[in-house]
Order: structure tokens, then C-alpha cells, then sequence
């Protein structure tokens, strides 16, 4: 993998929206100027089913068409997953894992059996219901992966999502800024 | 920001299969005929969504079956419509009868086809063997790499399909290309009706001032004949689908061929492959040149016509190929794009270049850069006589014992 592509990969249960988190993401990326790549893994679709997404993001056109297995950042929606699936999986020593949980890093760190460097946590479930009124937490998530990332323009990223969310949500205006802010909130409240 | 290649192109996120309705949608045909759940793709039920919107006059007829849908386009496109449909895997293979009548007619269909995997065992997931069985079917193929070639290829489709009078497929790679989302950049309707035009058929059976017979039977005395011209259209075709090549690079500004050479001029080592794959072996190449090693690699898009005489001239000096297939014909010898390119070299009279068959990928199975390095390694081995080039088929990344 060249240096400079980054790749991503979420995991999520089905009907949790960890193929949505990852076309987001994908579509907020691309309106800071970057290339991206946005694509799920496709099983069984059962609710409640382990599920996997995948993000590449580049300065250059992306031409690789393989499957991602050496993830620079993982993203866990829900953390009962750590026991049932290897989520962290080709991380290496040097892949970070964002956790939406309520419990600190160095919990989950032990959890993992990862150095405590590696994991960044956020209730991004507590934020969703407080923000957008329901346990979504694929909106929250994307902010607190921006920030972990790092060279991402949050500004570009709640730009673009307030246009997209505005054509699909023009009847509920109210739904637009509860997302928003879930996405500011997380960015703001991620942590080591 | 990225940089659109056509100054009033639009960048966009979007899937293969959203880009190729898209592009349908632009063209507007006056008639889709579909049947929009499995086993086809959202293309079909994206186009479906822009009817029932009102977004496109086109006439929308929703089927019972595949056989039905490639049925209702033969009807409509012979009665003087631009007609097209879209679809996959079984969904081709329903089509079957049908596909030989709509070329036989020589009907300018276009089709919007996901390769994925044939039944049994089932599955869903990307592998060429669905149009691969259909590569005899009088059917213009053109294959794409990426989202982005596979709207541009849907734009040439139409008018390639019209000025060759040959149905004409293009293909996506099945949920490597069809479900996953990437840059694309798409252009303003009005050029793209532009480009392709206003289809004025010749004949068609509703211009009553012109009747004429289609579909009729021919038995000893003509049927050869008929098929003779269907064979010799195929092969003119390659001056039609070059023709508007050029065209859309000039009103659009990306280029096509009939295949791409990637730093293939000066290559000893080079692969063949079709799709998506073309894409990841790129990543391989670059990094061999970077160490020294002189790889190339020859991406077929338009697999029907067979490029054979110039695929031939663009291999004759490299020393050592691996043809990659999507797809195996069980023939108990060879895959499909394997002994096409062998033919064309062997009837163009080049014996040099050491060629070996791989087959990969079936049933969505992965292949990265990884196992792209190895055949290179192979391949050099190969051209450096270490090894002998093996016979029959290698198979990548299965489980065999």
C-alpha cells in the first residue's frame, strides 16, 4: 500500500448503518478534495449479523480494487463485537481503533490486547440519543473519525453532510442539525 | 479540489451501478425493458425510480422474467425504438435464447450487465463467467475497470451499437465495481444527448411506408449467409467502436481503445486480464518498475470484436504473459481469454512470448496485490528460463488439496 492512502475499515452488526457510515464518509472526503474509495462487505443481511465496511482515501486516483486487510484505522460501532470478531486484525503496531463505548481507552486497550496508544474512545451512542433523539451512532462516529485521522477538514466534512442531509431530509429540518451537531460532538469528545 | 478532464464535467461519489443508470438516464432510450429484482442490480431499479419520478419520458416495461425482458427490447428496439435493458449473472442466462435473436435481427441493443457468478453452488458475487458463456452471442463486449469507465462505455454503447447495428453489453466487475462507491465524473445532459444523438433506424417494422420482414425462417439457401454477414460485422465493428473512441475523447477529453497498454512498450513481463483486477495490478507494476523489473500489463475492454491482429503486435517481444480469466470454460483445457490471445499470436505468426493460463477470483473470491506479485515472479522465472512455463491452468488462491 503506498504511504499516503489511507484505509479504513468499520465494523458494525446489521441494520446499525456501517455501510451508510462508510458511503458518508466516503462522499465528506471527497468534498475536501480527496479521491476515495466506499464499499461494504457483502454477506448474509441479517439484523443483529457481524457486518464489515471499507474506506480508502488518497491524494492520488485510486486504482486498487482489492479488499482492505491492512487497515490504518478501524472503527467499532458496537463494542460486543470485540469478542466475536477479530476487529483489529492487520492493525499492525501502529493502526488506530476508535470504540464507541462508554469505558476508557485503556479498558478497551486490555479488551483488545493492544497497546492503549492505539484506541480512541467515544459514547457515540450516548451522543447520538442525545443529539439526534435515537441509537444511531454511525453520525457521531464519522466526526470522531475525522479528528483521529487527523488532516481532515471537519468544516468541509459538516459542510458537505449538511447538503446531502438537506435533500433528504427537507421535510425535518430538525433531523439535519441533530446530525450535525452528533458529528461536531464526537469530534470534539473523542479521546485516548 | 479534484479536477474534472471535461471543463463542464460534474465530480461525484458514486457506485457503478448509480453511474450506469446514471448514463442511462442521460440517454433516455424510449424504451427500458427490465425485470428489476434479483438477480439484476439497482441499475435497473435506479432507471425504474427515475420513471416513476418523471425524470425520463422513456417507456418503462416491467417483466416477469429475463427471457421476457430481453423478449420486450428485441420487440421494441425491431420496432424502431432505442431500446435497452440491464443484468446479471442467472439474469443473462435466461436471456440466453434471446441474446442470439436480438444480434441475429441485428438489433442495436444496449445492455447494462454486472458480471457475477452462475449458479451452482449459488452465490452472488463478481466473476466474468456470465458473459464470458455469452462471448459467442453476436454481442459487442466491452468490459470496464471502474465506475468511471463503465459511464463512459454506456455513452459509447449506444451510438456504437446504432452505426455497427450489433447489440452491445458493457459490464461492471459484480460488487467490486457495481456496489462500491468512487470518484466519478459525469457530464451535463444536454452533451451527452449530443453525443449519442437521435436514433434514426433505417428499417423498422412500424414505418408502414417501408414495410419489410424480420424474424423470418431461412433454411439452407440463406441462413449461411445471414450469419456470414453477422460475422463480418463483428469484425467491422472494430472501426465503429474506434470511430466513436475518438469522438468521445474529443468531446469529452478521456481516451479509449479497444484495450489499454499499461507501460507495456517496453515490457519483458506482462499480464492480460479483464476488469477491475486491471485496476490492483497497476499497483503491482509500479512498484516492480520502481525495483527495476520491466512490467507491463494489456487491459482488454472490448473483448468482442477480438483485437486479435493488434494484441498480437502489441505482445510479440514480450518475453514471458499470464492471461488471467475470471471465468473457466471447463474445458478441460483452457479459460476463454487465454486462447483467444494465444490464437492471435500463433495465427500472426509471433512464437517468442512464453504465455501461461491463470484463473481467479470466482465467486467474488479475492485477489490483491499479493497474489499479483507472485504471477509477475512467476512470469520472470519464466522469461529467464528458470522455469518452464507450466501447462494447462494455475489456479489462484483456491483450496485444492
Amino acid at each position: 500500500m503506498s504511504a499516503k492512502m489511507i484505509e479504513v475499515r468499520w465494523h458494525g452488526r446489521g441494520g446499525q448503518g456501517a455501510k451508510t457510515a462508510a458511503l458518508l464518509f466516503a462522499e465528506a472526503v471527497l468534498a475536501t478534495g480527496k479521491y476515495i474509495q466506499a464499499f461494504p462487505e457483502y454477506g448474509p443481511e441479517r439484523m443483529g449479523a457481524p457486518v464489515q465496511s471499507f474506506n480508502r482515501i488518497s491524494e492520488n486516483p485510486i486504482t486498487i480494487h482489492s479488499g482492505v486487510t491492512n487497515p490504518n484505522f478501524v472503527v467499532i460501532l458496537d463494542p460486543t463485537l470485540i469478542e466475536s470478531v477479530a476487529v483489529t486484525e492487520g492493525i499492525g503496531k501502529e493502526g488506530k481503533v476508535i470504540v464507541n463505548t462508554s469505558f476508557p481507552s485503556q479498558d478497551i486497550a486490555k479488551q483488545l490486547g493492544i497497546d492503549a496508544s492505539q484506541v480512541y474512545v467515544v459514547n457515540a451512542s450516548q451522543i447520538a440519543k442525545e443529539t439526534i433523539g435515537k441509537d444511531y451512532p454511525n453520525t457521531p462516529l464519522l466526526g470522531a473519525l475525522v479528528k483521529v485521522i487527523g488532516n481532515l477538514d471537519i468544516n468541509h466534512v459538516l459542510e458537505d453532510t449538511k447538503a446531502k442531509l438537506a435533500v433528504k431530509f427537507r421535510h425535518k429540518p430538525e433531523v439535519i442539525e441533530g446530525n450535525l451537531s452528533s458529528i461536531k460532538r464526537a469530534y470534539d469528545e473523542v479521546k485516548n | 479540489m479534484i479536477k474534472t478532464v471535461y471543463p463542464k464535467g460534474k465530480i461525484a461519489a458514486k457506485t457503478g451501478n448509480e453511474v450506469m443508470a446514471e448514463a442511462m438516464r442521460q440517454i433516455e432510450p424510449d424504451v427500458v425493458a427490465a425485470y428489476p429484482i434479483t438477480p439484476a442490480t439497482e441499475i435497473v431499479q435506479i432507471f425504474s425510480q427515475f420513471v416513476a419520478d418523471g425524470i425520463v419520458k422513456s417507456e418503462y416495461v416491467a417483466v416477469e422474467s429475463e427471457h421476457s425482458a430481453m423478449s420486450a427490447t428485441i420487440a421494441a428496439s425491431a420496432a424502431g425504438a432505442r431500446a435497452m435493458t440491464g443484468t446479471s449473472s442467472q439474469g443473462l442466462a435466461l436471456m440466453w435464447e434471446m441474446l442470439y435473436i436480438a444480434s441475429g435481427l441485428r438489433l442495436p441493443i444496449v445492455m447494462a450487465e454486472v458480471n457475477r457468478a452462475l449458479s451452482a453452488p449459488i452465490n452472488i458475487h463478481g466473476d466474468q463467467s456470465d458473459t464470458m458463456g455469452a462471448r459467442d452471442s453476436g454481442w459487442i463486449q466491452i468490459y470496464s475497470e471502474n465506475s468511471q469507465e463503465a459511464y463512459d462505455n454506456m455513452i459509447q454503447a449506444t451510438k456504437i451499437a446504432e452505426k455497427a447495428k450489433l447489440p452491445t453489453l458493457v459490464t461492471t466487475d459484480g460488487f467490486i465495481i457495481s456496489h462500491c462507491m468512487e470518484v466519478v465524473e459525469t457530464y451535463p445532459d444536454a452533451d451527452v444527448k449530443a453525443f449519442v444523438g437521435e436514433y434514426k433506424p433505417e428499417r423498422y417494422l412500424l414505418d408502414i411506408k417501408k414495410p419489410y420482414t424480420l424474424g423470418s425462417i431461412d433454411l439452407q439457401d440463406y441462413y449461411f449467409e445471414h450469419r456470414y454477414q453477422l460475422a463480418q460485422a463483428m469484425k467491422d465493428s472494430q472501426n465503429v467502436i474506434l470511430e466513436v473512441a475518438k469522438d468521445f475523447e474529443k468531446t469529452f477529453g478521456r481516451k479509449y481503445d479497444m484495450y489499454e497498454k499499461y507501460k507495456l512498450d517496453d515490457a519483458e513481463l506482462a499480464i492480460v486480464v479483464i476488469g477491475s483486477t486491471a485496476g490492483t495490478a497497476k499497483v503491482v507494476v509500479d512498484a516492480l518498475r520502481e525495483k527495476g523489473v520491466k512490467a507491463g500489463l494489456l487491459k482488454i475492454r472490448v473483448y468482442r470484436p477480438f483485437p486479435a491482429e493488434m494484441i498480437a503486435k502489441d505482445l510479440a517481444n514480450v518475453k514471458a504473459i499470464a492471461v488471467m480469466d475470471r471465468a473457466d470454460s471447463c474445458s478441460g483445457t483452457f479459460a476463454p481469454v487465454y486462447s483467444d490471445v494465444v490464437a492471435a499470436l500463433y495465427s500472426a505468426g509471433f512464437t517468442v512470448p512464453k504465455v501461461v493460463n491463470y484463473v481467479y477470483g470466482l465467486g467474488g473470491r479475492e485477489i490483491n496485490t499479493e497474489h499479483i506479485t507472485q504471477v509477475y515472479d512467476t512470469l520472470g522465472k519464466i522469461a529467464s528460463g528458470k522455469e518452464k512455463p507450466f501447462a494447462g491452468i494455475e489456479y489462484i488462491n483456491v483450496r485444492i488439496k
